[in-house]
């Protein structure tokens, strides 16, 4: 690996470039403020390195040509902020289905509705987990800095070829429009293999037995792709147990490749009485937290950040409550994965939130304050 | 450069003080130090008034917001308006005279020059009052070394302008050094030979 040069970048360029190391040669997309940059940066990308970019009429119409690209055996990207991402859900429910890989970026703006485009919020967590309908699995990263934009953008893209799992990418405004120095390790030679070559004689596209690599159209292999339940050809069934069988599947993926899935990061005292959890830009204010707290004023203090927010990182959050008084959870809404953190806390810790929706970030001195008033 | 250094820019839509962020962020990463970058996009950003901030320092930088400013620059008497509340004594301030005409505070530490006149009249170039702005600043306060910032400046200009922008650069600090007049005076002397 060659050695890095430390660049000036913005998170949504990073992103962008992220994904097109990963492989990703097709974006379908419709700009949307603060998400632009991606579309903007995929443009000038994508030609120049044999890819294919389009802007669609709308955001539903995005969704289905990314979906459309993957199964054709094209690494995917779509970018939109809160109102595209409410638009692109049938057609996110549609790929984990049926288990289309693809990664939807969600730069976040305040919302509900067109909410302030410009400003900054973390109010799509719930959504990003549950915005399509039925029990579906998903895989949520969240990243705090221009650098954490583009390694988890690469995690992203092979963790969704790999499980045949949509991925979100949950950026806050403050990270994607920010500039910051980055070292960029330069792109290695991109192995491309053909999948084809590797798939046995008796490949199903959705094998009882468990994951099975996509094969894309056109590689010699015929078979059904819906939305309904279906059976191991692919073709629908209304069947209890196959039912019952297709849906454990979907989850048995993110089960099994759990430790490769949940990214959590934790700094501080080794034994910590107060702990902040918490994810996306407001890790940067933790982290500035515990330099104070911790580093110079050597406060039981510790901090637990999440780089995956959904599959929640339960066992991480449990063992921290065992060993803390107090768990505060800092958030840029009015309260949505403090429940997560409180149903796995288990009565354990005292778990106290920390909101803020005016579209301002939470500073280090509101957090420190709160801090303060929890320690012994 | 001992501590976090907070740099606002700020004047109107159109002097280029986004590019100024970039090009002063671009230079500190260049001279080895962290650096963040952030403007404003609100609807203010669309006409009227513009903001961006730079912020630099040795130690890894977590909190990207500007919460006390070291440095301000004011490039019209709006900004200057809005901005001089938020500063504390001991921060540099540097103003546009060309658009700024005061109130000055005593207590604080103001810099008051014609930059967008000195480009117009010496450069005959309006546009490069923002490279020449950045050399007044680095003038004042050696945030970046000062070879590696020409670099960056020639490196950063759109094409065929690095040699203008750079002699715009240099210009600032001549105008920090040594002040409107002389530059004045010396200009009228080269015109008249």
């Amino acid at each position: 690996m060659a050695e890095a040069k430390p660049v000036l970048m913005q998170g949504n360029e990073a992103c962008a470039l992220g994904a097109l190391n990963a492989g990703v040669r097709f974006y379908a997309g419709y700009p949307i403020t603060p998400s632009t940059e991606i579309a903007e940066q995929m443009a000038v990308l994508l030609p120049e390195n044999g890819g294919v970019f389009i802007q669609m009429e709308d955001e539903i119409a995005s969704m289905a040509a990314v979906i459309g690209a993957s199964i054709g055996g094209m690494r995917t990207l779509t970018a939109t902020s809160g109102p595209g991402f409410s638009l692109k859900q049938e057609n996110l429910g549609y790929a984990i289905m049926a288990e289309i890989p693809c990664v939807v970026v969600n730069v976040q703006r305040v919302g509900p509705s067109t909410g302030v485009p410009t400003a900054p919020a973390q109010g799509d967590v719930m959504q990003a987990r549950w915005g399509t309908h039925g029990d579906h699995p998903i895989i949520v990263f969240s990243p705090a800095s221009v650098y954490e934009a583009y390694y988890l953008t690469i995690a992203a893209v092979n963790l969704s070829q790999k499980l045949r799992q949509p991925v979100i990418i949950l950026l806050d405004e403050v990270i994607g429009h920010m500039r910051e120095k980055v070292f960029i390790p330069e792109a290695g030679k991109l192995l491309v293999e053909k999948i084809s070559d590797h798939v046995p004689a008796d490949w199903k596209p959705y094998d009882e037995k468990g994951l099975t690599p996509l094969v894309p159209f056109g590689f010699g292999h015929y078979y059904h792709v819906t939305g309904l339940f279906h059976d191991q050809y692919g073709f629908p069934t209304g069947d209890p147990p196959q039912v019952e069988r297709a849906l454990d599947r979907l989850h048995a993926k993110l089960d099994r490749y759990r430790d490769e899935i949940v990214l959590t990061n934790y700094i501080g005292h080794k034994e910590p009485r107060v702990a902040i959890v918490t994810y996306g830009c407001t890790v940067r204010s933790a982290r500035s937290v515990v330099k104070r707290a911790f580093w110079q004023d050597r406060l039981p203090v510790g901090l637990l950040s999440l780089q995956t927010i959904w599959p929640f990182p339960a066992r991480e959050v449990e063992a921290l409550a065992k060993q803390v008084d107090v768990i505060i959870v800092p958030e840029m809404n009015m309260g949505q994965l403090v429940g997560e953190v409180d149903r796995y806390a288990c009565g354990q810790a005292k778990v106290i939130p920390l909101n803020r929706y005016d579209g301002e970030m939470i500073t280090p001195d509101q957090m420190f304050e709160l801090v303060g008033r929890w320690l012994p | 450069m001992a501590k976090r250094q907070e740099i606002l820019l700020t004047g109107a839509g159109g002097q280029g003080l986004i590019l100024a962020s970039i090009v002063l962020a671009a230079a500190a990463v260049n001279d080895n130090k962290n650096v963040v970058q952030t403007q404003s996009y609100g609807p203010e950003a669309r006409g009227g008034a513009s903001m961006s901030s730079v912020i630099i320092d040795v130690d890894t930088i977590e909190y990207p917001k500007v919460t006390k400013p070291t440095v301000l620059l004011c490039m019209n008497q709006a900004s200057y308006n809005k901005y001089l509340s938020k500063v504390e004594p001991g921060c540099v301030i540097i103003t546009d005279s060309t658009f700024v005409s005061g109130p000055y505070k005593e207590e604080l530490q103001i810099k008051s020059l014609p930059i967008t006149r000195i480009a117009k009249e010496i450069l005959k170039r309006e546009v490069v009052a923002n490279m020449l702005a950045l050399g007044v600043i680095n003038a004042a306060t050696g945030l970046v070394n000062r070879d590696i910032f020409r670099e960056s400046v020639y490196e950063m200009a759109p094409k065929g302008s690095g040699e203008l922008n750079q002699k715009a650069f240099d210009l600032g600090y001549r105008l920090y050094e040594e002040g409107p007049e002389q530059l004045i005076r010396a200009a009228a002397q080269t015109s008249q030979q």
